[in-house]
Order: structure tokens, then sequence, then C-alpha cells
């Protein structure tokens, strides 16, 4: 792009002012550059999907529920695990954390949006596009390789068919999406803070974004390159997973986890950024030595470029290999462990309130301890030749993906909900939903453990009976709906408060970072003027910041169509490459073009 | 944003001193080293894995291929003239060498054409063998990646003969000679990996 959004931060000289408030209706919303705006539709559109991935899941456990269940055919199973993962970990998980950078990142670094607005609202619709094309496969055919699509399962010889193409056109669809917000947040973080925002004295929540986003920038080309060499293949009849050719089918493995674990951390990082919000606010003491969890955090970082090939230890690859990535595996765990002491030093001695959100940081902590234990437990390739492609995977993944990174962004709606709306959440439906998502949680997933190590595989759509597997199926099958149950609360209690809740004022909890100094919901422009921050807990401090009073309001970024029209031009492009009709990828490479020039030589102030 | 504007937001206050987009394009270089090192890497991997021919050998041609690559290389001189240029507001040699540049660039793609229409003449294709498959696509997204800086690098001419290029434009085209370059320089890596490394194997 020839333009510059940057820099949002000085137009205080802007000459005219802008109304404070947005203009209403809906085209308002498709045109919106304002970060707290896309944040919402963020959110909102994560939880819809993280609904949609949830019914999934209760069907494949109403499937398991006793063996031999006829309630769905194999096939549809398949294709119910597929896209139950590859939703949940792209459209539900990873979307709520960018909610949260969205929301949170610029307010919380005292700027008034970030660095590129509109690029940030093309990542927002490009999600939503990849997702709706990822879904309109239940029309046609949806995908059944696993959320990894192992080669050569995936390849036109063994999966015929449109679902491999839907799912890879998608997760392109969405790594750009993804690609693209992170080197927006990248760059905000480093070049949007206020004067004395200094690194260390940024929020952990920020410091972990800024984490995700250069393991995002990083680890997604290697899935680009590994999903682009598959379409190869499955298009133009290229040899790259075709071993009859010479082609290796590991190379895909190798591919897809030098991603995939990057990935893992992409997940739990922005959730283990909230706990460290969470916890010091309802201590009400700032978090137990900063630096330590923030190095921890982005050595976590750097080693997770090191482990992939644990996913790997059963394809055969040498015990050297094995070896190291054993080694590497196990001293990830050591940065990951210290946060958590951090986290418990941080509650010593503190005067703490047991609200909801510290409620879920707490049972974060906990249930991503259980996990983090079953992880270092296959770290060991002679434990995880028995364990690996078992349920024993499946328990150790949900403790942390769930456990982990799902209580903390649910601690996270909780601590920032009065924020974002203004108004406070009912605790008692809080604790409500709270209490019944733990036990649920845990009667779900704790027997997989022992079914794992009792042999049952992932991934079969049902079981022999006499083979001991019934009984603690049919305990996760009845844990997972009293799981779902538990998000009527959340809902009830989301939608409710809207209307009826308490009135949060500027800071409900008391707590310590720059996000609480303005109001809530936020004005248009956050800041007015911006502050100058002397502490790492500006609200806590004794002179902590400084605002200057405000003379005019300053002028913002008008909203734009342009990134709805680009990201519709891609969407329309992976339409014209799963019809494979030649003319429509032209009239959609003409589209991108357009749009894209429309995009630059539009002004960002109007 | 009228250029006016861009000037100005330029030189606004950021955290590091450093404009906001041209660290966009440095993060974005960052990402680009990760995808074409994954393909130079996959390129390597199966290099010599072929079951049938044509083979690297039968076809590479070095010493045509050395003359693209020079011109290439040309072009990133006349990227670095072209910024000195607006820089110093040389209307007339801004306009020349902003030309040149993609000019240039034209002339590799060129180049890449005949290469790829006599591979395909002699056999080689996507589909054909692991060397077409990787040579096709290694190759194929970097002719992509000129494809796209030529574009913008006309544009930007464009601008220039309209005298919409002037001095305070200086951080666009430095942008786009950023990426230039950097795309110059995978050139180098692929000529060295696929062209001048190719004796080892079948
Ligand atoms: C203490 C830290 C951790 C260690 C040592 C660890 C170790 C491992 C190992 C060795 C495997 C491979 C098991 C197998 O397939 O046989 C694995 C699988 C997995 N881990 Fe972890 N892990 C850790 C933390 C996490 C976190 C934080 C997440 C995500 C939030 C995560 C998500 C996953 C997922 C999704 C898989 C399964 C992938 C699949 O096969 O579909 N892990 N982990
Ligand atoms: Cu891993």
């Amino acid at each position: 792009m020839a333009t510059s959004e940057a820099a949002l931060r000085a137009p205080m000289s802007g000459a005219h002012s802008h109304e404070g408030t947005y203009g209403g209706g809906i085209w308002s919303w498709i045109t919106t550059v304002d970060h707290k705006r896309i944040g919402i539709l963020y959110g909102l559109t994560a939880l819809t999907f993280f609904v949609i991935g949830g019914i999934e899941a209760l069907i494949i456990r109403l499937q398991l529920h006793g063996p031999n269940a006829g309630i769905v055919s194999p096939e549809v199973y398949n294709q119910l695990f597929t896209m139950h993962g590859t939703t949940m970990i792209f459209l539900a998980v990873m979307p709520l954390g960018a909610a949260f950078f969205n929301f949170l990142v610029p307010l919380q670094i005292g700027a008034r949006d970030v660095a590129f607005p509109r690029l940030n609202a093309f990542s927002y619709w490009l999600f939503l596009f990849g997702g709706l094309f990822l879904y309109s496969s239940w029309f046609f055919q949806a995908p059944d390789g696993g959320w990894f699509g192992y080669a050569n399962l995936t390849s036109l010889q063994y999966s015929p068919g449109l679902g491999i193409d839907f799912w890879f056109l998608g997760l392109q669809l969405l790594g750009l999406s993804s690609l693209v917000a992170a080197l927006n947040f990248a760059i905000t973080i480093l070049n949007l803070r206020a004067p004395g925002m200094k690194l260390m004295r940024m929020p952990l929540f920020t410091w972990m974004t800024l984490v995700t986003s250069f393991l995002m920038v990083l680890a997604f080309p290697a899935i680009t390159v590994g999903l682009t060499l598959l379409m190869m293949d499955r298009f133009f009849g290229a040899d790259f997973y075709r071993v009859a050719a010479g082609g290796d089918v590991v190379l895909w493995q190798h591919l897809f986890w030098i991603f995939g674990h990057p990935e893992v951390y992409i997940l739990i990082l922005p959730a283990m950024g909230i706990v460290s919000e969470v916890i010091p606010t309802f201590s009400q003491k700032p978090l137990f030595g900063y630096p330590v969890v923030v190095y921890s955090g982005v050595l976590i970082g750097f080693i997770g470029f090191g482990v992939w090939a644990h996913h790997m230890f059963a394809v055969g690859l040498g015990p050297i290999a094995n070896s190291v990535f054993s080694a590497t595996t196990m001293i990830i765990a050591i940065p990951t462990g210290v946060k958590i002491f951090n986290w418990l030093a941080t509650m010593w001695g503190g005067k703490i309130k047991v609200k909801v959100p510290f409620l879920f940081a707490f049972g974060f902590i906990i249930m991503f301890i259980i996990g983090g234990l079953s992880g270092v437990m296959h770290a060991s390739p002679p434990a995880d030749l028995q364990q690996t492609d078992s349920y024993f995977v499946v328990a150790h993944f949900h403790y942390v993906l769930f456990g982990g990174s799902v209580f903390g962004l649910f601690a996270g709606i909780y601590y920032w909900y009065p924020k974002i709306t203004g108004k406070l959440m009912s605790e008692t439906l809080g604790k409500w939903h709270f209490w019944l998502m733990l036990i649920g949680f845990n009667i779900t997933f704790f027997p997989m453990h022992f079914l794992g190590l009792q042999g049952m595989p992932r991934r079969t759509y049902t079981y022999e009976p006499g083979l001991g597997f019934h009984d603690m199926n049919l305990a996760a099958t009845v844990g997972s709906f009293l799981l779902a149950f538990s998000f009527l609360f959340f809902f009830w209690n989301f939608f409710r408060s809207l209307k009826t809740g308490d009135e949060a004022g500027d800071n409900p909890w008391n707590a310590a970072t720059l996000e609480w100094s303005i109001p809530s919901p936020p004005p248009h422009y956050n800041f007015d003027t911006v502050p100058t921050v002397r502490s790492r807990d500006p609200l806590w401090a004794e002179d902590g910041y400084e605002k200057p009073p405000a003379d005019h309001e300053p002028e913002m970024p008008a909203g734009s169509a342009w990134p709805i029209c680009l990201a519709a031009g891609l969407l329309l492009l992976a339409i014209a490459a799963i019809s494979s009709h030649l003319w429509l990828v032209g009239v959609s490479v003409l589209w991108i073009f357009i749009a894209a020039y429309g995009w630059s030589f539009q002004p960002v102030y109007r | 944003m009228s250029q006016g504007e861009a000037a100005a937001l330029d030189h606004e206050y950021t955290t590091t001193g450093q404009p906001s987009r041209k660290m966009l394009m440095w993060a974005f270089i960052g990402s680009e080293c990760m995808f074409f090192g994954t393909l130079i890497t996959t390129y390597l991997v199966y290099h010599g894995h072929n079951v049938q021919g044509p083979y690297p050998k039968d076809l590479l041609s070095v010493p045509f291929i050395s003359v693209t690559t020079f011109v290439l290389l040309m072009s990133s001189l006349m990227m670095v003239l072209a910024l000195s240029a607006v820089q110093r507001g040389q209307k007339k040699w801004t306009r020349v060498y902003l030309f040149l540049t993609p000019f240039l660039g034209m002339i590799f793609l060129g180049g890449q054409v005949i290469e790829f229409t006599h591979f395909a003449h002699s056999g080689l294709s996507l589909s054909r063998n692991l060397f077409g498959s990787t040579f096709f696509v290694l190759t194929g997204f970097h002719g992509a990646h000129v494809t796209v800086g030529v574009i913008w690098l006309l544009t930007l001419w464009v601008q220039s003969l309209r005298g919409k290029l002037g001095p305070e434009h200086s951080l666009t085209v430095e942008i786009a000679g950023l990426y230039w370059h950097f795309v110059d320089v995978v050139w180098v890596v692929l000529f060295t990996v696929i062209y001048l490394m190719q004796g080892v194997h079948t």
C-alpha cells in the first residue's frame, strides 16, 4: 500500500474536530476501522464459531457414548472431528485472542488506534470470509483429513472430492488474515506507545500479544508453503507428496508442525497474558517478578520453534533427532513452569477478591498444570510411543487448550466486559458458569487419560464392547453436556447484563493498567489527550501517569469500504479456485487489483 | 490519503522514531524470508529425487540466466538511483530511474517466460517430475513477487509523471525499494541454489 495510516497519536493539532461518537447503522460497522469495533466483531464472530464447534463436539461425544453407536456414519464422524478441530483452533480460540488484541492493546499502550486501522479491518473481514468459506463445505463435502491433514491422506487419490480443497483454501485465507493482523499488532506495540510506556512497563497482556504476533509472522509461512504444495499436487498434478514420484510425505509433517507447535503457543500466550493481568488485579498486588514473566514468555516464543518434531516421534526420525526434540520439549516446560510460580507468588500475601474473572484465571492455572504435566510425559519418546494417537493426547491438548486457553480467554471476557460495554456482569451467574464448566470439563476430559493409556485410539468413530472403554466414554459424554450447559449461564449473563447490569464506571476492579483510566465504554478516540506514563502500574503508583486536560476532540480516521472489498476479492479467488473457473479467477484478480488501488489512493482522514 | 497528508504523517512522533510503514515492510520481509526459506529448503530436500527426466543438467542454462540475473541486479542499482533522485527532488532523473527499474524487472521476467517456455517444450512441467514441481513453484513464486514489484514501481512512475512524487514522498519510494531489493536478494540465492549448485546430483 502506498499510504500510511500510522501515527494516530499526534493529530491533536487537527484543525476540525470530529464527533466523538460513531455514526450509526450497519454501514458504519461494515466500513469501521476502529479497533474497538473490530475487536467486538472479532469477539462475537469467534464466540459464534465456538458454539458451532461445540455442537460438532457434542455430536462426536454422542456417537462415542457407547460401543457401536450409530448416531453418525464413519464418514460424517471424520468430517466432524476435522471441522471441530479446525474451527476451535482457527475460528474460535485464535480470533478470540485477536478480539482482545484489538480491543485492548491500543488502550493499554495509550494509543488512539492500531498502526494500520484499515489493514486491521481487512484482517477481520478476511477471517470472517475464510470461516464462511470453510463452513460452506458442509453444503458440498466437508473436509475429513483431521486438523493437521496429513499427506498423503489428503492426496487426490485418497481424498477425491472437494472436502480437502475447502480445507486448504479456507486455511490459506485464514492464514493471510492472521499474518496481516500479526504484522499490524507487532508494529502497533513497537511504535505507538505513549511517551514513557517503555517496553518493560508494558502490561503483560500487551507483551504476550507482541510475542504472539512475532510467532505468527514467522510461523505461518511454513504452513502457507505446505498448503501451497498441497494445492499444486491436487490442482496441477505436482509431485510434492507423491511417493511414487520420489516425493516424501514426511515433508508435510515437518512443514505443518514447524507451524503447528508455535501455533499452540499462539493459542496459549494470549491467555497467559490475560491471567497475568487478572491475578494481580484481584490480589491487589503488582505481578510478582514482572521481568521474569516477560522473559519466560519471550523464551517460550524462541524455544517454541525448536520442538516441532515431538509431534513426530512415531514417524521414525531416528534416535538422535528424537532425543534432541525430546530435550528441547522438556526445556520448554521450564519457562512455562516459571510463570506458574510467579502467578502463585503474586497471590501470596495479596488481598484476594474472589470475583468471577479471578476464578477463571485460577481455574486456568490448575487445569494448565495438569495439561503441562501430561505434555512433559509425552516429551519422552518411549512414553510417547504408547500415548501418541491415543485418547491420552486428546486429554493433553484439551487440558492445555480448553483448560488453559479457553479458561484464560473467559477470564478475559469477564474481566474486560465492563470496560467494553460499560456494564457489570452478574457475579452469581458467572459463578454458576465457572463451577459447572470446571466440573463438566473435568468429567469430560480426565477419563480420557485412562482411556488413552488403555489403548483407545483417537479419531475412530466407535469401539467394540468388552474393551473396557464404555463407562469412561459415557462419563465423558455426560460431562460434555454439563460443559455445554454451563455456557447457557454465560450467554444469559452476557446478554442480560447488557440491559440490566450495574454501571461499571471507569475502573470497577481497581486495576492498574491504562485502559482503566478512561470511561467505559471508551470514547471513539480512546484518549482525548495522550498520557505520559511513569510507572509499570500507572493507576496504582503515586503519580503513575499524567494526562493534560483536553481542549478539543482528536480527529480519527474515517471508515473505509475498501478493506471488506479486498477481502471479498480474495474470497472470490478461493471460490474461483474451488469451482475451477478460469474466467472467475480473472474477475477476482481484477477485483483485487481495483480494491488495492482504491485503498491506496483513499485518504485516511476525510 | 492525499500525498501531502502521507508526507505529514511520516514525520509524526513514533516510539522508535521509525515510520510505521517502513517497519511494516521490514517485518513483512522477515515473514517472506521464512516463506522463501521454506520453499528453498523444499527444493534442496528434493534435489536429486527425480524418478524420471528431464534432469536439471539437461535444461538449466547458466549463461542465459546469468544475463537476466545481471539485468535484475542492475535494476536494483536503478532503484538506488531512483530513491536518491527523489530525495534530492530531481524530477527528471526520478522519472528516468523509476522507469528503468521496473523496465529491467520486465526484461528479467521476459527471460523467465522464455526459459519456462523452453522447459515446457522440453517436456518439463509441474507434474512431470519433482524437478519440475519444485523448480516451477520456487521460481514461479519469485516471478510473482517480481511482477508485483513491477506493478508497484510502474504506479510510482506514473505518479512521478503526474508530478505527484516530490521529495516529501521519498519514504514511499524507499519502502518500494526495500521490497525490490529483497526480491533481488532472493533471486541471488535462487540463482546460487538452482543454477550454480546443480552439479552434485543427477
Ligand atoms: C509444558 C508444555 C507442553 C509440552 C511439554 C507439550 C508436549 C506435547 C507433545 C510431546 C505432544 C505430542 C503428543 C503426540 O502426538 O504423541 C503434544 C501434543 C499437542 N499439544 Fe502439547 N505440550 C505442551 C503444551 C501445550 C500447549 C500450551 C498447547 C496449546 C495450548 C498444546 C497443544 C497441543 C496439541 C493441540 C497437541 C496435539 C496435536 C495433535 O496431534 O492434533 N500443548 N504436546
Ligand atoms: Cu507441540
